[in-house]
Protein backbone atom coordinates (compact mmCIF):
# COMPACT_ATOMS: atom_id res chain seq x y z
CA UNK A 1 0.00 0.00 0.00
CA UNK A 2 2.49 2.17 0.85
CA UNK A 3 4.19 1.93 -3.10
CA UNK A 4 0.81 3.08 -3.97
CA UNK A 5 1.52 6.51 -1.82
CA UNK A 6 4.67 6.99 -3.12
CA UNK A 7 3.17 6.62 -6.74
CA UNK A 8 0.82 9.40 -5.64
CA UNK A 9 3.25 11.41 -4.41
CA UNK A 10 5.44 10.62 -7.90
CA UNK A 11 1.94 12.54 -9.21
CA UNK A 12 1.91 15.39 -7.28
CA UNK A 13 5.33 16.39 -8.02
CA UNK A 14 4.84 15.41 -12.01
CA UNK A 15 1.72 18.00 -11.21
CA UNK A 16 3.76 20.36 -10.13
CA UNK A 17 6.10 19.98 -12.99
CA UNK A 18 2.78 19.96 -15.72
CA UNK A 19 1.85 23.79 -13.65
CA UNK A 20 5.33 25.29 -14.59
CA UNK A 21 5.08 24.28 -18.25
CA UNK A 22 1.24 24.42 -19.10
CA UNK A 23 0.50 27.77 -21.15
CA UNK A 24 -3.30 27.00 -20.69
CA UNK A 25 -5.52 29.30 -18.15
CA UNK A 26 -7.89 26.53 -18.31
CA UNK A 27 -5.85 23.50 -17.99
CA UNK A 28 -3.56 25.03 -15.07
CA UNK A 29 -6.96 25.32 -13.10
CA UNK A 30 -8.04 22.03 -13.98
CA UNK A 31 -4.61 20.85 -12.80
CA UNK A 32 -4.90 22.80 -9.37
CA UNK A 33 -8.16 20.91 -8.76
CA UNK A 34 -6.44 17.46 -9.73
CA UNK A 35 -3.55 18.33 -7.24
CA UNK A 36 -5.99 19.00 -4.47
CA UNK A 37 -8.15 16.24 -4.91
CA UNK A 38 -4.90 13.83 -5.42
CA UNK A 39 -3.62 15.31 -1.65
CA UNK A 40 -6.88 14.92 -0.21
CA UNK A 41 -7.31 11.25 -0.86
CA UNK A 42 -3.37 10.92 0.56
CA UNK A 43 -4.86 10.00 3.66
CA UNK A 44 -6.81 7.61 3.24
CA UNK A 45 -3.78 5.30 1.56
CA UNK A 46 -0.89 6.48 3.99
CA UNK A 47 -2.61 5.33 7.33
CA UNK A 48 -2.55 2.08 8.71
CA UNK A 49 -5.55 0.17 8.52
CA UNK A 50 -9.32 0.90 7.34
CA UNK A 51 -9.68 4.79 8.00
CA UNK A 52 -11.75 6.33 10.15
CA UNK A 53 -15.26 7.82 9.26
CA UNK A 54 -14.07 10.93 10.35
CA UNK A 55 -11.28 10.84 7.88
CA UNK A 56 -13.35 9.89 4.95
CA UNK A 57 -15.70 12.59 5.75
CA UNK A 58 -12.86 14.93 5.66
CA UNK A 59 -11.65 13.47 2.55
CA UNK A 60 -14.75 13.85 1.15
CA UNK A 61 -15.15 17.40 2.30
CA UNK A 62 -11.83 18.08 0.52
CA UNK A 63 -12.57 16.34 -2.72
CA UNK A 64 -15.70 18.66 -3.08
CA UNK A 65 -14.16 22.23 -2.56
CA UNK A 66 -10.65 21.56 -4.43
CA UNK A 67 -12.16 19.17 -6.83
CA UNK A 68 -15.69 21.08 -7.61
CA UNK A 69 -16.05 24.48 -6.13
CA UNK A 70 -12.78 25.87 -6.20
CA UNK A 71 -12.57 25.43 -10.66
CA UNK A 72 -16.14 26.54 -11.02
CA UNK A 73 -15.27 29.82 -9.15
CA UNK A 74 -12.18 30.33 -10.79
CA UNK A 75 -13.79 29.25 -14.27
CA UNK A 76 -16.59 31.55 -13.77
CA UNK A 77 -13.59 34.70 -13.04
CA UNK A 78 -11.63 33.81 -15.82
CA UNK A 79 -14.52 33.90 -18.34
CA UNK A 80 -15.89 37.30 -16.71
CA UNK A 81 -12.89 38.76 -16.94
CA UNK A 82 -13.03 38.52 -19.94
CA UNK A 83 -9.16 37.82 -20.30
CA UNK A 84 -6.94 36.35 -22.46
CA UNK A 85 -6.70 32.12 -21.88
CA UNK A 86 -2.86 31.98 -21.06
CA UNK A 87 -1.36 32.61 -18.64
CA UNK A 88 1.55 35.44 -19.72
CA UNK A 89 4.60 33.98 -18.25
CA UNK A 90 7.35 36.49 -17.39
CA UNK A 91 10.05 33.72 -18.01
CA UNK A 92 9.98 30.65 -20.51
CA UNK A 93 8.72 27.50 -19.77
CA UNK A 94 11.98 25.19 -19.91
CA UNK A 95 13.41 27.95 -16.97
CA UNK A 96 10.70 27.29 -15.10
CA UNK A 97 10.87 23.60 -15.38
CA UNK A 98 14.53 23.39 -14.55
CA UNK A 99 13.49 25.76 -11.42
CA UNK A 100 10.90 23.24 -10.25
CA UNK A 101 13.41 20.37 -10.28
CA UNK A 102 15.90 23.42 -8.59
CA UNK A 103 13.56 23.14 -6.31
CA UNK A 104 12.89 19.69 -5.83
CA UNK A 105 16.35 18.95 -5.18
CA UNK A 106 16.76 21.93 -3.07
CA UNK A 107 14.09 20.46 -1.03
CA UNK A 108 15.01 17.00 -0.73
CA UNK A 109 18.36 18.11 0.41
CA UNK A 110 16.14 20.16 3.23
CA UNK A 111 13.78 17.14 4.17
CA UNK A 112 16.60 14.99 4.70
CA UNK A 113 18.28 17.62 7.48
CA UNK A 114 14.50 18.68 9.14
CA UNK A 115 14.15 16.82 12.28
CA UNK A 116 10.83 15.84 12.01
CA UNK A 117 9.46 12.36 13.33
CA UNK A 118 9.58 9.50 10.81
CA UNK A 119 7.33 9.37 8.66
CA UNK A 120 5.75 6.00 7.03
CA UNK A 121 5.63 7.35 3.33
CA UNK A 122 9.10 8.44 1.65
CA UNK A 123 9.52 11.91 -0.05
CA UNK A 124 6.20 12.80 1.34
CA UNK A 125 8.30 16.13 3.17
CA UNK A 126 10.80 16.94 -0.21
CA UNK A 127 7.07 16.77 -2.60
CA UNK A 128 5.22 19.14 -0.26
CA UNK A 129 7.93 21.78 0.03
CA UNK A 130 8.33 21.32 -3.48
CA UNK A 131 4.87 21.93 -3.94
CA UNK A 132 5.19 25.31 -1.80
CA UNK A 133 7.86 26.42 -3.82
CA UNK A 134 5.66 25.67 -6.91
CA UNK A 135 2.99 27.89 -5.54
CA UNK A 136 5.49 31.01 -5.24
CA UNK A 137 6.98 30.33 -8.85
CA UNK A 138 3.22 30.44 -10.04
CA UNK A 139 2.51 33.32 -7.90
CA UNK A 140 5.96 35.35 -8.71
CA UNK A 141 6.31 34.76 -12.42
CA UNK A 142 3.04 35.11 -13.76
CA UNK A 143 1.61 38.16 -14.57
CA UNK A 144 -2.46 37.48 -14.44
CA UNK A 145 -4.32 37.66 -10.91
CA UNK A 146 -6.05 34.29 -11.13
CA UNK A 147 -2.96 32.80 -11.67
CA UNK A 148 -2.02 34.73 -8.20
CA UNK A 149 -5.05 32.47 -6.62
CA UNK A 150 -4.04 29.44 -8.53
CA UNK A 151 0.07 29.63 -6.39
CA UNK A 152 -1.89 30.73 -3.43
CA UNK A 153 -4.20 27.12 -3.46
CA UNK A 154 -0.72 25.39 -5.20
CA UNK A 155 0.64 26.54 -1.48
CA UNK A 156 -2.43 25.10 0.70
CA UNK A 157 -1.51 21.94 -1.10
CA UNK A 158 2.10 21.86 -0.39
CA UNK A 159 1.17 22.74 3.46
CA UNK A 160 -1.53 20.11 3.51
CA UNK A 161 0.76 17.39 2.55
CA UNK A 162 3.49 18.87 4.70
CA UNK A 163 1.06 18.71 7.57
CA UNK A 164 0.26 14.70 6.55
CA UNK A 165 4.43 14.18 7.44
CA UNK A 166 3.58 14.90 10.98
CA UNK A 167 0.41 14.02 11.53
CA UNK A 168 -1.58 11.29 9.52
CA UNK A 169 -4.25 12.78 10.73
CA UNK A 170 -4.58 16.50 11.64
CA UNK A 171 -6.54 17.92 14.42
CA UNK A 172 -10.15 18.23 12.62
CA UNK A 173 -11.11 21.58 13.89
CA UNK A 174 -7.76 23.17 12.50
CA UNK A 175 -8.14 21.41 9.49
CA UNK A 176 -11.80 22.49 8.75
CA UNK A 177 -10.60 26.25 10.00
CA UNK A 178 -8.06 26.16 7.48
CA UNK A 179 -10.29 25.09 4.29
CA UNK A 180 -12.71 27.84 5.67
CA UNK A 181 -10.33 30.13 4.91
CA UNK A 182 -9.12 29.25 1.94
CA UNK A 183 -12.93 29.11 0.55
CA UNK A 184 -13.57 32.40 1.85
CA UNK A 185 -9.99 33.45 0.48
CA UNK A 186 -10.81 32.21 -2.91
CA UNK A 187 -14.38 33.23 -2.91
CA UNK A 188 -12.76 36.89 -2.28
CA UNK A 189 -10.33 36.79 -4.82
CA UNK A 190 -12.65 35.62 -7.15
CA UNK A 191 -15.19 38.42 -7.05
CA UNK A 192 -11.93 40.69 -6.33
CA UNK A 193 -10.51 39.75 -9.99
CA UNK A 194 -14.07 40.50 -11.43
CA UNK A 195 -14.25 43.99 -9.71
CA UNK A 196 -10.21 44.77 -11.19
CA UNK A 197 -11.46 43.72 -15.03
CA UNK A 198 -14.59 45.60 -14.67
CA UNK A 199 -12.48 48.62 -13.50
CA UNK A 200 -9.40 48.48 -15.34
CA UNK A 201 -10.29 46.39 -18.55
CA UNK A 202 -7.47 44.03 -17.72
CA UNK A 203 -6.55 41.54 -14.50
CA UNK A 204 -2.55 41.85 -15.40
CA UNK A 205 -0.93 42.84 -12.27
CA UNK A 206 2.09 44.49 -13.30
CA UNK A 207 0.08 47.30 -14.38
CA UNK A 208 -1.67 47.45 -11.65
CA UNK A 209 0.83 49.88 -9.25
CA UNK A 210 -0.58 52.67 -11.45
CA UNK A 211 -3.42 54.25 -10.43
CA UNK A 212 -6.16 54.66 -12.82
CA UNK A 213 -6.97 58.30 -12.68
CA UNK A 214 -2.92 59.38 -12.26
CA UNK A 215 -1.86 59.93 -15.88
CA UNK A 216 1.79 60.30 -16.46
CA UNK A 217 2.51 64.25 -17.79
CA UNK A 218 -0.44 65.19 -16.23
CA UNK A 219 0.30 64.82 -13.21
CA UNK A 220 2.59 67.79 -12.92
CA UNK A 221 0.50 70.15 -13.89
CA UNK B 1 29.90 -23.73 -25.71
CA UNK B 2 28.24 -20.69 -23.42
CA UNK B 3 29.27 -18.23 -26.44
CA UNK B 4 26.48 -20.15 -28.79
CA UNK B 5 23.76 -18.13 -26.92
CA UNK B 6 25.25 -14.71 -26.92
CA UNK B 7 25.97 -15.42 -30.19
CA UNK B 8 22.60 -16.44 -31.39
CA UNK B 9 21.15 -13.91 -29.36
CA UNK B 10 23.27 -11.14 -31.18
CA UNK B 11 22.46 -12.32 -34.94
CA UNK B 12 18.92 -12.74 -33.92
CA UNK B 13 19.06 -8.56 -32.97
CA UNK B 14 20.83 -8.42 -36.40
CA UNK B 15 18.23 -10.18 -38.60
CA UNK B 16 15.15 -9.15 -36.55
CA UNK B 17 15.90 -5.21 -36.51
CA UNK B 18 14.36 -3.95 -39.50
CA UNK B 19 11.10 -5.94 -38.83
CA UNK B 20 10.69 -3.37 -35.90
CA UNK B 21 9.74 -0.76 -38.48
CA UNK B 22 7.78 -3.26 -40.41
CA UNK B 23 5.45 -3.25 -37.74
CA UNK B 24 5.29 0.60 -36.42
CA UNK B 25 4.43 1.27 -40.45
CA UNK B 26 1.86 -1.73 -40.26
CA UNK B 27 0.38 -0.76 -36.88
CA UNK B 28 -0.10 3.36 -38.58
CA UNK B 29 -1.51 1.52 -41.41
CA UNK B 30 -4.36 -0.35 -39.35
CA UNK B 31 -5.12 3.02 -37.63
CA UNK B 32 -5.83 4.73 -41.14
CA UNK B 33 -7.83 1.61 -42.59
CA UNK B 34 -4.87 1.11 -44.80
CA UNK B 35 -3.75 -2.34 -45.69
CA UNK B 36 -0.25 -0.82 -45.51
CA UNK B 37 3.11 -1.91 -46.59
CA UNK B 38 4.37 -5.46 -46.04
CA UNK B 39 6.04 -6.44 -43.26
CA UNK B 40 9.36 -7.02 -44.74
CA UNK B 41 9.43 -4.22 -46.77
CA UNK B 42 12.57 -2.63 -45.26
CA UNK B 43 14.35 -6.01 -46.11
CA UNK B 44 12.92 -5.68 -49.19
CA UNK B 45 14.69 -2.30 -50.01
CA UNK B 46 17.48 -3.00 -48.63
CA UNK B 47 18.13 -6.32 -50.83
CA UNK B 48 17.51 -3.29 -53.71
CA UNK B 49 19.31 -0.66 -52.36
CA UNK B 50 22.61 -2.89 -51.75
CA UNK B 51 22.51 -4.08 -55.68
CA UNK B 52 22.79 -0.05 -56.55
CA UNK B 53 25.64 1.71 -57.71
CA UNK B 54 26.09 5.06 -55.77
CA UNK B 55 25.97 8.78 -56.83
CA UNK B 56 28.52 11.69 -55.48
CA UNK B 57 28.20 14.98 -56.21
CA UNK B 58 31.13 16.52 -56.94
CA UNK B 59 31.54 18.80 -53.93
CA UNK B 60 31.57 15.38 -51.89
CA UNK B 61 34.58 14.17 -49.92
CA UNK B 62 35.32 11.39 -47.95
CA UNK B 63 33.43 12.07 -44.89
CA UNK B 64 30.50 11.93 -46.78
CA UNK B 65 30.91 8.12 -47.61
CA UNK B 66 32.75 7.38 -44.03
CA UNK B 67 29.07 9.22 -42.90
CA UNK B 68 26.90 5.96 -42.84
CA UNK B 69 29.66 3.40 -42.26
CA UNK B 70 30.65 4.79 -38.84
CA UNK B 71 26.75 5.09 -38.36
CA UNK B 72 25.88 1.20 -38.85
CA UNK B 73 29.48 0.45 -37.08
CA UNK B 74 28.92 2.33 -34.07
CA UNK B 75 25.73 0.71 -34.13
CA UNK B 76 26.70 -2.54 -34.53
CA UNK B 77 28.64 -1.76 -31.86
CA UNK B 78 26.18 -0.53 -29.63
CA UNK B 79 23.98 -4.13 -29.82
CA UNK B 80 27.34 -5.84 -28.92
CA UNK B 81 27.67 -4.44 -25.29
CA UNK B 82 23.66 -3.96 -25.14
CA UNK B 83 21.85 -7.12 -22.91
CA UNK B 84 19.43 -9.14 -24.93
CA UNK B 85 15.88 -10.07 -22.80
CA UNK B 86 18.19 -9.36 -19.44
CA UNK B 87 20.87 -11.76 -20.16
CA UNK B 88 24.44 -10.31 -20.47
CA UNK B 89 25.61 -10.02 -24.42
CA UNK B 90 29.59 -11.15 -25.31
CA UNK B 91 30.98 -7.76 -25.21
CA UNK B 92 30.13 -6.30 -21.64
CA UNK B 93 32.04 -4.72 -18.98
CA UNK B 94 31.92 -2.33 -16.32
CA UNK B 95 30.80 1.34 -16.71
CA UNK B 96 29.40 0.25 -20.54
CA UNK B 97 26.69 2.25 -20.41
CA UNK B 98 28.86 5.78 -21.10
CA UNK B 99 30.39 3.61 -23.80
CA UNK B 100 27.09 3.35 -25.40
CA UNK B 101 26.45 7.02 -24.96
CA UNK B 102 29.56 7.89 -26.77
CA UNK B 103 29.02 5.92 -29.64
CA UNK B 104 25.55 7.31 -30.29
CA UNK B 105 27.20 10.74 -30.28
CA UNK B 106 29.51 9.34 -32.79
CA UNK B 107 27.11 8.04 -34.95
CA UNK B 108 25.48 11.38 -34.74
CA UNK B 109 28.77 13.65 -35.15
CA UNK B 110 29.86 11.15 -38.29
CA UNK B 111 26.26 11.83 -39.73
CA UNK B 112 25.92 15.63 -39.12
CA UNK B 113 29.68 15.73 -40.99
CA UNK B 114 28.75 14.19 -44.30
CA UNK B 115 25.55 15.75 -44.27
CA UNK B 116 27.33 19.22 -44.15
CA UNK B 117 30.08 17.92 -46.19
CA UNK B 118 27.41 17.71 -48.90
CA UNK B 119 27.73 21.74 -49.04
CA UNK B 120 23.85 22.03 -49.25
CA UNK B 121 22.19 24.63 -47.34
CA UNK B 122 19.55 22.38 -47.02
CA UNK B 123 20.93 19.52 -45.31
CA UNK B 124 23.28 22.02 -43.22
CA UNK B 125 19.86 22.79 -41.55
CA UNK B 126 18.64 19.02 -40.85
CA UNK B 127 22.37 18.88 -38.94
CA UNK B 128 21.88 22.03 -37.10
CA UNK B 129 19.07 20.63 -35.79
CA UNK B 130 19.72 17.19 -35.25
CA UNK B 131 22.07 18.46 -32.99
CA UNK B 132 19.92 21.02 -31.30
CA UNK B 133 17.56 18.20 -30.15
CA UNK B 134 20.12 16.11 -29.01
CA UNK B 135 21.44 18.48 -26.91
CA UNK B 136 18.02 17.89 -25.07
CA UNK B 137 18.08 14.22 -25.50
CA UNK B 138 21.60 13.57 -24.39
CA UNK B 139 21.66 14.66 -20.77
CA UNK B 140 17.56 12.93 -20.45
CA UNK B 141 19.46 9.28 -21.14
CA UNK B 142 22.28 9.87 -19.35
CA UNK B 143 20.92 10.86 -16.37
CA UNK B 144 18.20 8.33 -16.85
CA UNK B 145 21.03 5.40 -17.16
CA UNK B 146 22.89 7.15 -14.13
CA UNK B 147 19.40 6.45 -12.12
CA UNK B 148 19.45 2.71 -13.53
CA UNK B 149 22.41 2.14 -12.06
CA UNK B 150 21.72 3.85 -8.80
CA UNK B 151 18.77 1.66 -8.34
CA UNK B 152 20.52 -1.32 -9.29
CA UNK B 153 23.62 -1.10 -7.88
CA UNK B 154 25.39 -1.87 -10.72
CA UNK B 155 27.58 -0.20 -13.32
CA UNK B 156 27.66 -2.61 -16.46
CA UNK B 157 23.98 -2.63 -18.73
CA UNK B 158 24.13 -6.57 -18.41
CA UNK B 159 24.44 -5.79 -14.81
CA UNK B 160 21.60 -3.46 -14.63
CA UNK B 161 19.37 -5.27 -16.60
CA UNK B 162 20.57 -8.98 -14.87
CA UNK B 163 20.19 -7.16 -11.11
CA UNK B 164 16.40 -6.12 -12.21
CA UNK B 165 13.77 -8.19 -11.05
CA UNK B 166 10.16 -8.41 -10.00
CA UNK B 167 11.45 -7.20 -6.65
CA UNK B 168 12.93 -3.83 -8.15
CA UNK B 169 9.46 -3.00 -9.10
CA UNK B 170 7.43 -3.43 -6.05
CA UNK B 171 10.01 -1.65 -3.69
CA UNK B 172 11.26 1.17 -6.65
CA UNK B 173 7.93 1.23 -9.01
CA UNK B 174 7.52 5.08 -9.12
CA UNK B 175 10.97 5.68 -10.68
CA UNK B 176 11.42 2.62 -12.97
CA UNK B 177 8.24 4.16 -14.28
CA UNK B 178 9.72 7.74 -14.91
CA UNK B 179 12.76 5.95 -16.26
CA UNK B 180 10.71 4.00 -18.47
CA UNK B 181 8.49 6.96 -19.65
CA UNK B 182 11.81 9.14 -19.98
CA UNK B 183 13.44 6.49 -22.28
CA UNK B 184 10.48 6.20 -24.48
CA UNK B 185 10.23 9.80 -25.08
CA UNK B 186 13.63 9.70 -25.78
CA UNK B 187 13.11 7.16 -27.90
CA UNK B 188 10.77 8.66 -29.91
CA UNK B 189 12.99 11.68 -30.65
CA UNK B 190 16.44 10.10 -30.95
CA UNK B 191 14.42 7.97 -34.03
CA UNK B 192 12.85 10.58 -35.47
CA UNK B 193 9.28 9.38 -34.96
CA UNK B 194 6.40 11.45 -35.20
CA UNK B 195 5.86 13.97 -32.23
CA UNK B 196 9.64 15.18 -32.93
CA UNK B 197 9.94 14.47 -36.45
CA UNK B 198 8.06 12.83 -39.58
CA UNK B 199 9.63 10.13 -41.11
CA UNK B 200 7.50 10.15 -43.83
CA UNK B 201 7.97 13.63 -45.58
CA UNK B 202 11.01 14.17 -47.28
CA UNK B 203 10.66 17.61 -48.84
CA UNK B 204 9.27 19.42 -45.73
CA UNK B 205 10.94 22.74 -44.12
CA UNK B 206 10.49 20.84 -40.55
CA UNK B 207 11.53 17.52 -40.98
CA UNK B 208 15.08 17.11 -38.74
CA UNK B 209 17.02 13.57 -39.59
CA UNK B 210 15.44 12.84 -43.48
CA UNK B 211 17.00 15.58 -44.68
CA UNK B 212 20.41 14.84 -43.56
CA UNK B 213 20.49 11.88 -45.52
CA UNK B 214 18.85 13.25 -48.85
CA UNK B 215 22.15 12.95 -50.74
CA UNK B 216 23.05 9.67 -50.31
CA UNK B 217 22.28 6.83 -52.70
CA UNK B 218 22.74 3.22 -52.91
CA UNK B 219 24.23 0.90 -50.77
CA UNK B 220 25.03 3.90 -48.24
CA UNK B 221 21.33 4.77 -47.76
CA UNK B 222 20.94 1.11 -47.37
CA UNK B 223 23.40 1.26 -44.59
CA UNK B 224 21.96 4.65 -43.45
CA UNK B 225 18.54 2.25 -43.11
CA UNK B 226 19.59 -0.73 -41.45
CA UNK B 227 21.24 1.75 -39.13
CA UNK B 228 18.26 3.59 -38.39
CA UNK B 229 16.44 0.00 -37.56
CA UNK B 230 19.46 -0.71 -35.29
CA UNK B 231 19.38 2.29 -33.31
CA UNK B 232 15.72 1.97 -32.93
CA UNK B 233 16.10 -1.96 -31.53
CA UNK B 234 19.21 -0.32 -29.59
CA UNK B 235 16.19 2.16 -27.50
CA UNK B 236 13.54 -0.53 -27.89
CA UNK B 237 15.57 -3.01 -26.37
CA UNK B 238 16.54 -1.06 -23.06
CA UNK B 239 12.28 -0.24 -22.53
CA UNK B 240 11.74 -4.08 -22.98
CA UNK B 241 14.52 -4.97 -20.45
CA UNK B 242 13.11 -2.79 -18.12
CA UNK B 243 9.31 -3.41 -18.39
CA UNK B 244 10.09 -7.33 -18.34
CA UNK B 245 12.15 -7.95 -15.35
CA UNK B 246 11.06 -11.51 -14.94
CA UNK B 247 14.22 -13.98 -15.11
CA UNK B 248 12.55 -17.57 -15.55
CA UNK B 249 14.96 -20.30 -15.72
CA UNK B 250 14.71 -21.19 -19.36
CA UNK B 251 16.39 -19.20 -22.05
CA UNK B 252 14.08 -20.13 -24.67
CA UNK B 253 11.37 -19.02 -22.71
CA UNK B 254 12.97 -15.31 -21.71
CA UNK B 255 14.28 -14.50 -25.47
CA UNK B 256 10.69 -15.34 -26.73
CA UNK B 257 9.32 -13.14 -24.32
CA UNK B 258 11.56 -10.32 -24.88
CA UNK B 259 10.74 -10.15 -28.75
CA UNK B 260 7.14 -10.06 -28.15
CA UNK B 261 7.78 -6.90 -26.16
CA UNK B 262 10.08 -5.02 -28.14
CA UNK B 263 7.11 -6.11 -30.89
CA UNK B 264 4.69 -4.77 -28.49
CA UNK B 265 7.43 -1.55 -28.24
CA UNK B 266 6.94 -0.75 -32.07
CA UNK B 267 3.48 -0.93 -31.76
CA UNK B 268 3.26 1.14 -29.19
CA UNK B 269 5.47 3.42 -31.48
CA UNK B 270 2.84 2.99 -33.94
CA UNK B 271 -0.31 4.05 -31.96
CA UNK B 272 1.49 7.15 -30.60
CA UNK B 273 2.32 8.17 -34.27
CA UNK B 274 -1.69 7.50 -35.52
CA UNK B 275 -2.52 8.87 -32.49
CA UNK B 276 -0.72 12.06 -32.11
CA UNK B 277 0.35 14.87 -34.42
CA UNK B 278 3.45 16.60 -34.75
CA UNK B 279 4.75 18.69 -32.65
CA UNK B 280 5.78 22.65 -33.62
CA UNK B 281 9.29 22.72 -33.88
CA UNK B 282 9.75 24.63 -31.48
CA UNK B 283 8.10 22.80 -28.93
CA UNK B 284 10.09 19.74 -29.66
CA UNK B 285 12.97 20.86 -26.73
CA UNK B 286 9.99 21.21 -24.45
CA UNK B 287 8.73 17.49 -25.09
CA UNK B 288 12.81 16.49 -24.34
CA UNK B 289 13.13 18.95 -21.33
CA UNK B 290 10.32 16.78 -20.30
CA UNK B 291 11.66 13.63 -20.40
CA UNK B 292 15.03 15.59 -18.48
CA UNK B 293 13.08 15.97 -15.70
CA UNK B 294 11.57 12.32 -15.75
CA UNK B 295 15.20 10.82 -15.43
CA UNK B 296 16.00 14.18 -12.64
CA UNK B 297 12.91 12.87 -10.68
CA UNK B 298 14.20 9.25 -11.10
CA UNK B 299 17.36 10.39 -9.97
CA UNK B 300 16.82 12.57 -6.57
CA UNK B 301 14.06 9.80 -5.60
CA UNK B 302 16.76 7.02 -5.29
CA UNK B 303 19.24 9.55 -4.31
CA UNK B 304 16.86 10.25 -1.17
CA UNK B 305 15.33 7.05 -0.58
Amino acid sequence: MHTFAELIIVLIILLDLALAVTGSLSSCIRLVAVQGVVAGLLPLMAGAGAPHTRALLFAAVIVTLKGAVFPWLLMRARDKSGARKDVEPLISYPASILLCIGAFIASSWMGSRLPLPETQVAWIVPASLATIFTGFLLITTRSKAITQVLGYLVIENGIYIFGLALFVEQPMMVELAILLDVFVAVFVMGIAIFHISREFDHIDTAELSELSDWRRGEYGK
Amino acid sequence: MEIIKPLSQYLAVMLLSPLLLGIINRVKALFAGRRGQPLLQLYFDLHKLLAKTPVYSRTTTWAFKAGPVIGVSAMVTILAVLPFAGRPSFLSFEGDFIFIIYLLGLARFATVLAALDTGSAFEGMGASREMQFAVFAEPAFFLGLTALARVTGQTSLAGMFGALTGDTWRVAAPVLALLTASFFIVLLAENSRVPADDPNTHLELTMIHEVMVLDHSGPELAYILYGASLKLWVFGSLIGCMVLPRHSGSWATDCGLFLLVMAAVAAAVGVVESAMGRLRLTKVPYMLITAFAFSALALIFQMGR
